[in-house]
């Protein structure tokens, strides 16, 4: 099947979102390999990252949508469950490093172990 | 227009994994390696979707869903493994 | 009636374990809406020992409308979360929020501290279910006090309505 197919207008719509998605997501992976400490690092890829493959996965969606002449939802459904799984895992690892008590940048405000410290 | 965007955007979550696997290596803490790791998870997710597009086969969303199973109960294992120093209780 | 609710002890639950069965399927024939409904009957009949309180679902034109709003934040937030990734970030002033909560519905705590996780720079890290207070990472903390204001009015309100 070649992809000429497939309306103008629909493979515009497909490829912002393909393109826009990939941008979004290394924008999080950036974020990870630049921002100074741990916990400001944690805020790149759990927005950023789960963003940008929702957007690619829903370009997907609606690809295969097309092509099969069906809606297929399991593109739906693994976003779906990014965006659900993404908060927990971000509380979690934060909530473990807040027990290991990671090093923080030293201008964070109220660093929450710090009165009971030094 | 698809097919011009798909190796665009494989170029791109490429560059982002590489930059996941550098603040694996590097990352201070063991905390820094597992967020890594979860965002090397999903940025692989789009690359599996992406290639599936650029293959025309359709039929690797089990893949796909099975990586961000795993990931996430990974990801959560360590996490509480660090927290209790055991995993299951 | 007490036969029903011994056997389906979470009727939407069932449904939509059934209604995620097909989706994953990608099929609608008989045999697996079958299957699909024995599976949403015999998981919450099997776990309901590992979750004893019962959540409780919202006004559904409520839930939409959260829905809505919190989709938009979330465009909005990764701009804002973009420009302070690519500019300098010397100038960032991460910080720690104790967060007040005043929700009591276990589930709706839960929707709250996702959606702080998941919008405008901040991340909440650890609850405290004694003091009721939900500690905030904060990417770029300008005011204390107009961050709180901020989320109560935008998400704890909203969520109040739904599940009260």
């Amino acid at each position: 099947m070649t992809t000429t197919e497939i309306p103008f207008l629909l493979e515009l719509v497909i490829a912002f979102f393909l393109l826009i998605g990939a941008l979004v997501a290394l924008l999080g992976s950036i974020g990870l390999a630049r921002l100074p400490d741990f916990y400001t690092r944690l805020h790149a890829p759990t927005k950023a990252s789960t963003l940008g493959v929702g957007c690619t996965l829903l370009g997907s969606l609606l690809y295969f949508s097309f092509i099969n002449e069906g809606i297929s939802v399991q593109e739906g459904l693994i976003t779906l469950f990014l965006f659900v799984t993404a908060p927990v895992s971000a509380h979690m690892m934060a909530k473990a490093a807040l027990h290991r008590r990671v090093r923080c940048v030293r201008r964070t405000r109220n660093v929450p172990w710090e009165g009971d410290e030094s | 227009m698809i097919a011009a965007v798909i190796p665009i955007a494989l170029t791109l979550f490429a560059i982002g994994v590489l930059l996941n696997l550098y603040r694996l290596a590097k990352g201070p803490d063991i905390t820094d390696r597992i967020l890594a790791l979860d965002t090397l998870m999903i940025n692989s997710i789009a690359l599996i979707v992406l290639a599936d597009i650029q293959m025309q086969l359709g039929i690797i969303f089990e893949a796909a869903l099975l990586i961000a199973l795993m990931g996430f109960v990974g990801t959560v294992a360590m996490t509480k493994y660090l927290l209790r120093g055991d995993v299951i209780e | 009636m007490k036969h029903l609710a011994y056997w389906l002890p979470r009727p939407l639950f069932s449904l939509f374990l059934a209604v995620l069965w097909l989706f994953l399927m990608n099929t609608v024939s008989i045999a697996h809406i079958l299957l699909g409904l024995v599976l949403g009957v015999a998981i919450p009949f099997i776990t309901q020992g590992f979750w004893p309180e019962q959540a409780r679902a919202g006004h559904p034109l409520l839930v939409l409308r959260y829905v809505r709003a919190f989709l938009w934040d979330l465009l909005c937030s990764n701009l804002v979360v973009a420009r302070r990734i690519l500019g300098r970030t010397r100038h960032l002033q991460p910080g720690f929020v104790l967060y007040p909560v005043e929700l009591d519905d276990e589930f709706a705590i839960t929707v709250l501290a996702s959606t702080i996780s998941l919008t405008p720079g901040t991340v909440s890290t650890h609850y405290d279910a004694a003091q009721h207070t939900l500690l905030i990472h904060v990417l770029h903390l300008e005011d204390e006090e107009v961050l709180i204001q901020q989320i109560k009015t935008r998400y704890e309100r909203p969520l109040q309505e739904m599940f009260q």
